[in-house]
């Protein structure tokens, strides 16, 4: 009996923590059509802690200038942090250097950076793409527009009823002409959690780089871009906490060097005549202009405050939600959940008989509640599952059970509507 | 601000569970698919066009319930009426669901003015007006609609998907 006190105990501190989290965040204080906020659309984009709100506003009252160019005083500030942050994700995905670490305007950049500057150079016609059925339309459309233009090929990895990917299939995929994998860690629109350190194995047995587009998996569990052994490692600060308009691509250092740039500009030259340009190292190389300085500087503000939280915090609170969600949500008739894969995040994507997911969003909306209702740039899958779209509601951290209960009201209010 | 679930309760509802003019028309002489792609509705309007008169029409698809009342509703009103009067229609709707027409004006809408309050709800002013949409498309025999064509029949200045 002790030993299950003490576990009582720790789930009651451990919830009144998370609770306090919660006052770090305040959007959260929010009222929508006369309702508290429920936001449950994490996926989509997660909502900004104060200390992070306050280092932007201290950057931009405090430290603006332009990075890398000047002398004075500003601006050796601003580079100075702007590169700060650059390390600090460097730590985060335990890259090997800093210069690894290319600041892009999100994930869709970074997978389109990798697009012209790999594959444009090192992917001819006939060669083949690997994708798999659960990648976000980032992670496809420029490998189609890559292989429109080369006459590359693109082989897709199915999926199961669970949304979980076929490892067999996805070996029996490659032969001498597969020269790239593009590989979602975390589905969007389900939550499946793909098993990628063994998926990059295999491919590195046939000497083909993997581009894992990370933006699902960064904010819920711990990336080690060198344990995974991958090539490139792509995600977003905006679903980490941080600002719009920024994320990151990690790259090895020798792929990157081996790249041609994709933007030209400059901070990406070394030198420029009319005659010749000659390009800056990695990774200025790949980033021409001015960056988004502010926004950069934000990230790593955000990545701070991620880690005072602790990931496996994180994990411990938004799984309890999940599970909890999970089996309320089974319990309503009529609500079917799709993405049930063993190893998940806290998504929760489900059908309901007889209502659109649109008019589900409408009405829940009416309630406070924020639902993501679509295809989630994930048609292939809605494809697979014969659905044009579904309701998708995503926990973070700072969610708790009385807005999953809010949510689960709401669902039952909306099916009594119809009924 | 209005009360989507109001406007739920009182006609859409209504127009989801018991779609008037549900189905395909065995003469019919028009038709066209309207398609959303950012929400992935479809929808299949057939009307038998006589004498510039629309004689008869139908429509079915897959879609959200605001897009079904709103083609139920389209179809019970433009049933009868000619051509030039359905295009009236068409316009009158378009307008008043982006925000453009001043109801206080002389206008034809009549009960479809209940879909008034969509202006209000931005992401879903296009479920309201694809089936309209739609059958401009048939009225002029272009076979297939969409929200999102740049060469479309009717250019949507508001809403998104």
């Amino acid at each position: 009996m002790k030993s299950v006190d003490a576990t009582l105990e720790h789930d009651v501190t451990f919830a009144s923590e998370m609770e306090k989290v919660r006052a770090d965040f305040p959007i959260l204080k929010l009222k929508v059509n006369g309702k508290p906020l429920v936001y449950l659309d994490n996926a989509a984009s997660t909502q900004m802690a104060q200390p992070v709100i306050d280092r932007l506003v201290y950057y931009q009252t405090s430290q603006h200038a332009n990075v890398h160019r000047g002398v004075h005083y500003l601006s050796e500030t601003a580079t100075l942090e702007y590169e700060g942050a650059r390390q600090k994700l460097q730590r985060f995905v335990n890259a090997r250097e800093d210069r690894e670490i290319i600041f892009t305007s999100g994930t869709t950049e970074a997978i389109n950076l990798v697009m012209h500057g790999y594959g444009r150079k090192f992917i001819k016609a006939d060669d083949e793409i690997i994708l798999t059925t659960l990648e976000h339309h980032s992670n496809i459309v420029p490998w189609q527009m890559l292989a429109e233009e080369t006459g590359a090929k693109i082989r897709v990895v199915p999926i199961n009823d669970a949304g979980e990917l076929l490892i067999d299939e996805y070996e029996k995929l490659f032969n001498h002409r597969t020269k790239f994998v593009g590989l979602i860690h975390v589905s969007n629109a389900l939550g499946t959690i793909n098993p990628v350190k063994q998926m990059i194995a295999f491919a590195h047995m046939h000497g083909v780089p993997v581009l894992v587009d990370g933006a699902q998996a960064a904010p819920h569990m711990k990336i080690d871009v060198q344990d995974l052994d991958c090539d490139f490692y792509v995600f977003s600060a905006h679903k980490l906490y941080g600002p719009t308009g920024v994320g990151m691509l990690y790259g090895k250092a020798k792929l990157l060097e081996s790249m041609q740039p994709f933007k030209g500009g400059g901070e990406m030259i070394a030198s420029v005549t009319f005659e010749k340009t000659t390009y800056n190292t990695i990774p200025h190389k790949f980033e021409a202009g001015t960056p988004p300085i502010a926004a950069a500087i934000g990230f790593g503000a955000a990545i701070d405050y991620l880690l005072s939280i602790g990931i496996d915090e994180i994990h411990t609170c938004e799984m309890e939600l999940l599970h909890y969600a999970t089996e309320l949500i089974n319990a309503l008739p009529g609500v079917h959940v799709i993405g049930t894969a063993a190893s998940k995040t806290s998504v929760l994507s489900f059908v309901v008989d007889g209502i659109h997911p649109h008019d589900i969003g409408t009405l829940l909306n009416q309630e406070g509640i924020a639902v993501r209702t679509g295809h989630h740039c994930a048609q292939p899958i809605m494809q697979r599952f014969k659905i044009p779209a579904t309701s998708r509601a995503s926990f973070a951290f700072y969610n708790n059970r009385s807005e999953v209960d809010a949510f689960i009201a709401g669902i039952h209010t909306v099916q009594k509507l119809f009924s | 601000m209005i009360n989507a679930k109001s406007l739920y309760q009182e006609v859409i509802l209504d127009h989801n569970r018991k779609p008037r003019n549900y189905g395909a028309l065995s003469n019919a002489n028009h038709h066209a698919i309207g398609h959303n792609p950012l929400c992935g509705d479809r929808l299949d309007i057939s009307l038998n066009l006589e004498d510039d008169h629309i004689d008869g029409i139908a429509f079915q698809g897959e879609s959200c319930a605001i897009c079904k009342a709103s083609a139920s509703m389209m179809t019970a009103a433009v049933k009868g009426k000619s051509r030039g009067d359905a295009e009236i229609l068409i316009h009158e709707f378009r307008d008043m669901a982006t925000g453009k027409l001043d109801l206080d004006n002389p206008h034809h809408l009549g009960r479809l003015t209940v879909f008034s309050g969509i202006q209000e709800l931005p992401t879903r002013v296009k479920c309201a007006i694809l089936p309209w949409h739609t059958l401009h498309a048939a009225l002029n025999s272009v076979m297939s609609a969409s929200t999102e064509a740049e060469n479309d029949p009717i250019h949507l200045s508001a809403g998104n998907g």
